[in-house]
């Protein structure tokens, strides 16, 4: 019971990072590929009915960790404080941002609110990739369960890390790439004109620093935590998760040079996927890991609710996530298709 | 201030700000869906104009609303922690809930509802004005089980290392203080949105202009406000008080400032409570009242504060006595108001009347205090306990998250917040001044992006 909420809510927050992930990226690359009024007006035309929902993600997979693993929600949550209620008011900034835009009747004011939902954009993708990056690697657990990081120490990971070391700030930059070029290949695939070329271009640029920091990722997780590998030896079929990162960044790179925008989605779904579980592959059946000497990990065992309440939450989470999907389904049909300049009302 | 005090007014502070927004949403969106079955019953345009103007301001406030409940469910852990670990099993089922049922559905449609008036057809768009309605209707009773179960534990058991298990999904659902509470609730949101309304409307008669729509919206506005606020005062609201003196005794003593238990009770409307030597200073008191109000006899015997040991006192008792006070004072206005409003539409003379418009126009505040001052009285009154009965307050808190950290994100949040304040009212300002019919097919959507 314990390993399948372990991946219903790896799944869950899978499938934040991939549906925000896009729309986090369109406002990272946002102030380079769409620079006349025109652009920006469709850019955030693509994401307009779909970018809340995709931000529920998050707070559905919040929830679900509250009542099944109860201790490392607690755990997680107070350890991270900080860090949490920046990102707090970092998706309330770029709500804002978004919402704001759009009631501006001024150059000046447009600008400004473009500026804020890029800025936030940005250290969202930056914050969850090293949020990430720190779950990865582990913390300094007290023998109460608890801990509580420092924002910043001697960038070194090992018994006392901060919550930005080298480790993490390279989670960061790699949260930032990915989500970059996710959202340029998203925009290629929701517009059309010189919006999307702009679009393809930027997800060629980004594709090799995405690559490289990659690359460098792999081994230094190893570095940061020998661990991750353990699991790697016992169960070989894991390894299927690095060879579809492999896998799905050939076929982007394929993808922008054929100019076949949905492919070249569809990889960078499929690579942050698989990022992702590759990662939770290497942490099973940890989900918080500590180090120095003090406490031990958090397993799924030892964080994990009652099977009773298990049991129930299992009944209605099937029940609410079919809905779910049907309403995602709907949204997605309904508003499938190139945005375009002219065809609907929208103006001003 | 210590680090529990923080992290308390922390809370408090957050929660208070976030129940500005969902209030009015849960309420509008059940006038929208009057609005548009009357546009669908009719076939008048103005109707379907009138819903995509309350579906722009409704849009607005959703959003802030999203935004500032983000923070709620990530205080149960970074504030709260000990709380979250011990009961998470069983509260947590709830939080988890809303999200899944609840927020999902909400934001699916209300993009649909906001951005597809011109692909679907009318039945269809109606249909998800009325899911939207529905999903905020889910999210506000998922949120109130799990709040009455800190009031009002039910179905549960503890287990040897201390943590809380559901016994019963079903009594947890079934707990009849999270009916009441969310009964006597939704009327009090629903008469948010009446009174917002019936004021837009009120300044547009007032102002000439827009005539057409600010009769509607009267008269939609009255009609829904004179329903809710009759349904506040009774049963939900006398029900509640009537609960509230069997589990709560503390509670409701502190409310009604009752120091010492008495047979025949007195029901004391105004007064200043004076804890030192607890008695109430200048009190304007109708003898026996509360009693009746209570058990139904004029002669019962009501608990008074001094049943309860002191240290199990609510903490701050004079903002208990005086949120409810207030509340309930301006529950008795609001049906002063809207009976006489009601009683002017049904002869017919309303629109004209600007002696009662004025009133109108300037009540809707009123609500916003009204709901705040209830939430207060509920959560004061549930102090010193987090989980009624079961868990201190101060057993619950992050500890080792101290207090200058918890000032320092108070303060972060007193800063955002007051921008938000500040964007919200210039944004609602311009949406009121351009009136509906600056409004056509798909520009509601207008709202919550850019375009």
């Amino acid at each position: 019971m314990g390993t399948l909420w372990f991946w219903i809510i790896a799944l869950m927050l899978a499938a934040y990072v991939v549906l925000d992930g896009f729309d986090l990226g369109v406002g990272i690359v946002y102030l380079f590929v769409a620079k006349t009024e025109q652009n920006r007006q469709l850019a955030l035309r693509s994401i307009g009915p779909v970018w809340d929902g995709n931000e529920v993600w998050l707070l559905a997979a919040g929830g679900t960790l509250f009542f099944a693993f109860p201790l490392l929600y607690a755990s997680a949550f107070s350890g991270f404080y900080l860090p949490l209620m920046m990102v707090i008011w970092l998706l309330i900034l770029r709500a804002i941002g978004i919402e704001m835009r759009s009631h501006a009747h001024d150059a000046m004011g447009r600008s400004f609110f473009d500026a804020v939902f890029a800025f936030a954009s940005l250290l969202l993708a930056l914050f969850f990739g090293a949020a990430l990056a720190n779950v990865v690697r582990g913390v300094p657990l007290g023998p109460d369960n608890y801990f509580f990081l420092p924002l910043w120490t001697n960038w070194r990971t090992g018994a006392q890390p901060g919550i930005l070391d080298w480790y993490t700030v390279i989670g960061g930059v790699l949260a930032v790439l990915a989500l970059a070029m996710h959202g340029s290949l998203y925009l290629a695939l929701k517009t059309e004109g010189d919006l999307e070329q702009h679009a393809f271009r930027w997800a060629g640029k980004l594709w090799p620093a995405v690559l490289l920091v990659t690359a460098i990722s792999l081994p230094a997780t190893v570095l940061a935590r020998p661990n991750s590998l353990v699991n790697y030896r016992t169960h070989p079929l894991d390894f299927l998760a690095p060879l579809m990162v492999v896998l799905s960044l050939g076929v982007i790179r394929s993808a922008i040079r054929a100019g076949k925008a949905l492919r070249g989605f569809l990889g960078s779904c499929v690579y942050l996927a698989a990022m992702l579980s590759g990662a939770a592959a290497g942490l099973y059946p940890v989900l918080l890991p500590s180090v120095g000497g003090a406490g031990q990990d958090l397993t799924v065992a030892r964080a994990i609710a009652s099977p009773h309440t298990l049991h129930i939450g299992m009944v209605w989470w099937t029940i609410g996530m079919l809905l779910a999907l049907m309403y995602f389904s709907i949204m997605y049909w309904l508003f499938r298709g190139k945005v375009s300049q002219h065809s609907e009302g929208h103006g001003h | 201030m210590d680090a529990l005090a923080l992290h308390r007014l922390q809370f408090a502070f957050t929660i208070t700000f976030h129940y500005l927004f969902p209030q009015l949403t849960m309420g509008l969106a059940l006038l929208i869906v009057v609005l548009k079955t009357l546009a669908l019953r009719t076939g008048d345009e103005h109707y379907a104009a009138s819903a995509r103007f309350w579906a722009r301001i409704f849009a607005v406030n959703f959003l802030l609303g999203v935004v500032t409940g983000i923070p709620m469910e990530f205080q149960f852990g970074t504030n709260w922690s000990e709380f979250s670990r011990r009961t998470g099993g069983v509260i947590g089922m709830p939080v988890a809930m809303e999200g899944i049922f609840s927020f999902f559905l909400e934001s699916a449609f209300l993009g649909l509802f906001l951005f597809g008036e011109k692909r679907l057809s009318p039945k269809a768009h109606w249909a998800s004005a009325f899911l939207v309605f529905c999903g905020s209707w889910i999210s506000g009773f998922f949120i109130i089980v799990a709040n009455a179960w800190m009031q009002h534990p039910v179905a549960y058991h503890i287990l040897p290392n201390g943590l809380f298990e559901v016994d019963s999904f079903w009594a947890l659902m079934m707990n009849p203080w999270a009916w009441l509470e969310y009964a006597h609730n939704m009327s009090g949101a629903v008469i948010t949105g009446a009174f917002v309304m019936s004021s837009v409307g009120a300044l547009y008669l007032l102002q000439g202009r827009d005539v057409e729509y600010g009769r509607t919206f009267l008269k939609v506005g009255v009609v829904a406000g004179l329903i809710s606020c009759a349904t506040q005062i009774f049963p939900t609201g006398d029900l509640h008080g009537k609960y509230l003196a069997k589990h709560q005794p503390a509670a409701i003593a502190g409310m009604e400032g009752l120091f010492h238990s008495e047979k025949g009770a007195a029901m004391v409307v105004l007064g200043q409570p004076d804890f030192e030597h607890e008695k109430i200073d200048n009190p304007i008191a109708f003898n026996k009242v509360l009693s009746f109000l209570i058990y139904g006899t004029f002669s019962s015997e009501v608990q008074g504060l001094d049943q309860t040991p002191r240290d199990q006192w609510p903490t701050t008792l004079p903002l208990l006595f005086y949120a409810y006070h207030i509340m309930a004072g301006l529950g008795t206005y609001f049906v002063g108001l809207m009976g006489l409003a009601g009683l002017l539409l049904w002869r017919g003379q309303l629109y004209r009347s600007r002696w009662i418009l004025w009133p109108i126009l300037l009540s809707f505040p009123l609500p916003y205090i009204a709901n705040t001052a209830g939430w207060m009285c509920a959560e004061i009154g549930r102090q010193p306990w987090v989980v009624y009965g079961l868990v201190r307050t101060s057993a619950g808190y992050s500890t080792h998250i101290g207090a200058g950290t918890s000032l320092f994100t108070l303060l972060g949040f007193l800063g955002m917040y007051s921008l938000l304040s500040i964007l919200w009212i210039v944004m609602l300002y311009n949406f009121i001044q351009s009136g509906p019919r600056s409004l056509s097919h798909e520009t509601a959507g207008h709202s919550l992006t850019a375009a």
